[in-house]
């Protein structure tokens, strides 16, 4: 779990640099739409993974309750 | 990862709509402006309501011809989050007409007696409210068999009830809101082609969150009782 954590805090890192440098110019284009894109974007991801989450943790005890019967 | 793939659909559908509805171009139109594109946000959440309420629906005919509980948990948790989207609907249009139909010279209580009179806001309003007490009907009965009974039979005068608050008085009746002389966001003068391209994805992308989020509720439910009987 701890693995999966760290790994998602890289990938959010990478995601960052990528848009400071190289998407700069384009995301400050067009009256800043892009960013109020990004950040919903960034809002939505956050709660379908904690969907997938919540998800993913009830197959778990699923799994268990059947075990147990 | 039995079946998941309409999880997957649902997040490609809810990302293309958040992008696209964005940055489509979209007809140029006075006083609504840009935010015409709230109609892949704000109409969705009510069409979501609508299709989650008439799954809840046959649910909960399926209940009463059956008598299986598992009819009456879904029953249920369709219309909760039937609920949720609708007061999410109801929010989301209160933020809408303050910028489009409130006069900004006028006071904000004359604005409010001017917009809260609307009679699609009042059906609006008396839908969810005759849905709420669906709930409220719901909890306060002990037995398990009557409670799914009482609020199977409800649930069908609740849906019934729909009808005319949202769909027939609100087009009888003089409104600000769209949709007066046809169906709102899908007569030609809503909408155009171009909208269409994403205003159809994110209904199906809306929708297919509610019903994730009903089958988390649902499985919630089933363990529960589950972990109760033991």
């Amino acid at each position: 779990m701890i693995k999966r954590f760290i790994l998602s805090i890289l990938l959010l890192i990478c995601n960052y640099v990528l848009f400071a440098q190289s998407l700069d110019n384009s995301m400050r284009s067009n009256g800043k739409i892009y960013v109020v894109v990004a950040v919903l974007v960034a809002i939505f991801i956050g709660i379908i993974l904690y969907l997938i989450r919540l998800d993913r943790k009830i197959s778990k005890l699923e799994k268990e309750t059947k075990i147990n019967h | 990862m039995k079946k998941q793939w309409w999880k997957i659909l649902c997040v490609l559908l809810l990302l293309y709509t958040i992008i696209g509805g964005f940055l489509l171009k979209v007809p140029e139109r006075e006083v609504i402006e840009e935010s015409i594109r709230n109609l892949y946000f704000h109409v969705c959440m009510w069409f979501s309501m609508m299709i989650l309420f008439t799954v809840s629906v046959v649910n909960a005919v399926k209940y009463l011809r059956t008598s299986d509980l598992k009819y009456d948990n879904l029953s249920r948790q369709y219309a909760v989050v039937g609920i949720v989207f609708g007061v999410l609907g109801y929010g989301t249009g209160m933020i809408w007409a303050s910028f489009t139909w409130a006069d900004p010279n006028n006071s904000a209580s004359a604005s409010f007696a001017s917009i809260a009179k609307d009679p699609k806001l009042i059906g609006a309003a008396i839908a969810l409210l005759v849905y709420f007490a669906y709930l409220v009907l719901r909890d306060s009965i002990e037995d398990l068999d009557k409670k799914a009974r009482i609020s199977s039979v409800y649930n069908i005068f609740a849906f019934a009830l729909l009808f005319p608050s949202i769909w027939i008085i609100p087009r009888i009746l003089e409104s600000l809101h769209p949709g007066g002389q046809g169906n709102p966001a899908l007569n030609p003068q809503d909408i155009d082609a171009r909208m269409r391209m994403v205003f159809y994805p994110a209904v199906l992308g809306w929708t297919l969150l509610g019903v994730w989020i009903t089958s988390l509720k649902v499985r919630i439910k089933n363990l529960k009782e589950k972990t109760f009987y033991k």
